[in-house]
């Protein structure tokens, strides 16, 4: 020790330095790569959505700068003007922000359900509960979406085959048409006043399947914080079950659950695999969310500045989502934060 | 966003996997009365239901691929075949899709893409993450909001240009000569796009539970920053490497959407997912489900059972955008 203070005083300078530096170094590694993959494209894309890019501009060989056409790409997605069938922009908003906001709703509630279930003093075997339920988190979701697509097909799939079992015990007939239903691309609504398709509620199916248990897990987390005294406090007042759940429980879980809900939203709302491994948009694109629209735009039409500004669109409509979601997470806070 | 940290924690998460012998330290806080019967049965009832919601599709999935009957479509709701086979297993290990490549040649691929990118993304993420940890500098909360911020992009908003950049590039190495875009290392290269934020993001939320007083002992030993960093912050946030490292190969594991635009043209560089992708959907008619549910799970049981088997550690880490689409 005492020769290392002995060594310092002449080396201060240029160590100082570096100890300012340094930081710097530890980015640069980082910083030039995420320049170079993540904001030079991302940067490219929006002057592409400024022109229209297309395959013609793809050749290798023979290169064609695009013309530049303003805000035309934005003009004509913005007012569903685009050479593709089924393409409606705001039913497509609409329908992606209703997808996140319905799955993360019935994430939370299942997910607060079974924790609660679970957290009760005393049930037997709670620890063979909590394997189980985590195997939809473990797989991966591209497999869980190829799964339920082969589940809800008419021709084969179990979901009729269960619908059938459970007719059969009414005496109903298995060729019922209620019973064999075109789950993923029927073109009727199955609720008269709901303008959602049966694929939708087939998709939400398999995304609550896929989706409570992490939030379960949540849940439990929060949970096992809360002081057991509290409970008997508000038994020793004379409360119910469900005035120790509304003053006690819900006040705890509100800050674990409510960033995790806020992610949660962003992530189904970006949620790729479901609607394009298992409706594939069907029918007639309602089931299409933003991102599998965009990929479509690239993959299979080849619009490639349309995309980008497409693009352009759901960066700021996720910019709002989070902003939105975050204030509306300040505004509701409650004083047990 | 600050508030995620309650979330993406493992330290959070634990009780909710402390069950069992583990529960030890709890126990004397919960005096275990035990449930009346009636209370009991009921609340088993509903749990084996929520169970059999849980099981169905994997032991339906399950069903299918053993089946002697090697099912072209199932006929009914039976699972429990009436005797068993591996023959879809065999045939798919073969030759899943009607192109010439064995399932060990699409598992290659995809371990190649799933290791190269989330080795990269590990790499220059570590030290990124660390700088934003521990060290103070101008714009810090700036940048941490920019990364935040592609993170929750979806990974099709910078897909073109990567596809456009990467194609100029021609490599040629000694006998190796090939288009970067249409390359594996390609596709590993774009997916680090958006797996190097997540892994600063995550890497950042484990270190900044480490508590400072070795770094500081270290620092009043004389050592530099540099051997802080290698000799004491490396050693410790080995498991967080360990946890990002397998999300991010988790990720690569079951890319698609690059995966499929940059290769799809050339059959021997199919990964799992794109092999997947060709036996559903409106090509697959020809594929018997026996041989999709034999796919289904060889694809899945490798990376389903290690992460079983650490959920502790990652289930945190997921709830953070390890499930990016």
């Amino acid at each position: 020790m005492a020769t290392s203070t002995a060594v310092l005083p002449p080396r201060k300078k240029p160590r100082q330095w570096r100890r300012s530096a340094s930081p710097y170094m530890y980015l640069v590694p980082a910083f030039i790569v995420m320049a170079v993959i993540t904001v030079y494209p991302l940067l490219y894309q929006v002057w592409m959505s400024f022109t229209d890019f297309g395959l013609k501009n793809f050749n290798q060989a023979n290169k064609v700068p695009p013309n530049f056409v303003g805000l035309d790409n934005y003009v004509r997605i913005a007012g569903s003007k685009l050479q593709i069938p089924n393409f409606e922009f705001p039913r497509l908003i609409l329908f992606n922000l209703w997808w996140a906001f319905s799955n993360v709703v019935i994430h939370v509630v299942l997910g607060v359900l079974v924790a609660v279930l679970l957290n009760t003093k005393g049930l037997l075997f709670r620890g063979f509960y909590r394997a189980l339920f985590i195997l939809p988190v473990v797989i991966p979701p591209l497999i869980v979406a190829t799964v339920w697509r082969n589940m809800f097909t008419p021709d084969g799939g179990a979901i009729n085959y269960f619908l059938q079992a459970i007719g059969g015990v009414f005496g109903i007939p298995s060729d019922a048409p209620g019973l064999n239903l075109d789950w993923l691309r029927q073109p009727d609504d199955p609720i008269p006043f709901i303008p959602l398709p049966l694929a939708y509620f087939a998709m939400l199916t398999a995304n609550t399947w896929l989706g409570w248990p992490l939030n379960s897990v949540v849940a439990t987390g929060a949970l096992q914080s809360i002081p057991g005294d509290l409970y008997e406090a508000a038994e020793m007042d004379g409360a119910n079950w469900w005035q120790k759940f509304r003053t006690v429980t819900i006040p705890f879980l509100r800050p674990a659950m409510l960033p995790y809900a806020i992610y949660g939203f962003v992530i189904t709302f970006n949620l790729f695999v479901l609607s394009y491994f298992m409706t594939g948009g069907e029918p007639f694109g309602r089931t299409e969310i933003l991102v599998t629209q965009a990929y479509r735009l690239v993959n299979e039409r080849q619009l490639y500045g349309v995309a980008a500004a497409f693009c352009v669109y759901l960066f700021f409509l996720l910019l709002a989502v989070t902003l939105v979601t975050n204030k509306l997470a300040k505004a509701t806070k409650s004083y047990a934060d | 966003m600050s508030g995620l940290d309650n979330v993406r924690r493992g330290r959070d998460l634990t009780p909710y996997f402390r069950f069992g012998r583990r529960a030890g330290p709890r126990r004397r806080h919960e005096d275990e009365k035990p449930l009346p019967l009636g209370r009991q049965i009921a609340l088993q009832l509903i749990l084996i239901g929520i169970s059999f919601t849980v099981l169905f599709p994997v032991l339906w999935i399950f069903s299918i691929s053993v089946d002697s009957r090697g099912l072209f479509r199932p006929d009914g709701l039976n699972l429990i075949p009436p005797s068993v086979t591996l023959d879809a297993y065999t045939k798919v290990l073969t030759q899943p899709t009607s192109n010439p490549i064995s399932f060990w040649g699409l598992a290659f691929n995809s371990l190649k893409i799933a290791t190269l990118s989330s080795f990269i993304a590990v790499l220059f993420g570590i030290t990124a993450a660390y700088a934003f940890s521990r060290l103070h500098f101008r714009g810090r909360e700036a940048l941490m909001i920019g990364i935040l911020g592609v993170l929750m992009l979806p990974a099709v908003a910078t897909i073109t240009p990567l596809y456009i950049l990467l194609n100029q590039f021609h490599i040629e190495f000694g006998s190796l000569s090939f288009n970067l875009r249409a390359s594996l290392l390609g596709v590993s290269l774009a997916i680090v796009s958006s797996q190097l934020p997540f892994a600063i993001w995550n890497l950042k939320g484990y270190l900044d539970t480490i508590p400072k007083d070795l770094e500081e002992a270290g620092a009043v030993d004389g050592a530099s920053q540099n051997q802080i960093f290698t000799k004491i912050v490396l050693p410790l946030a080995t498991p967080a490497i360990a946890v990002t490292g397998f999300l991010g190969f988790l990720g690569g594991w079951t890319e698609y959407i690059v995966t499929y635009m940059f290769i799809h043209g050339t059959v021997n560089d199919w990964t799992l997912s794109v092999a997947l992708n060709s036996m559903v959907g409106q090509f697959a008619r020809n594929t018997p489900w026996s041989e999709f549910a034999a796919f289904a799970i060889l694809f899945a049981v490798p990376v389903s059972v290690v992460f079983f088997v650490f959920q502790r550690y990652l289930v945190g880490g997921l709830a953070v955008g390890g499930v990016k689409g």
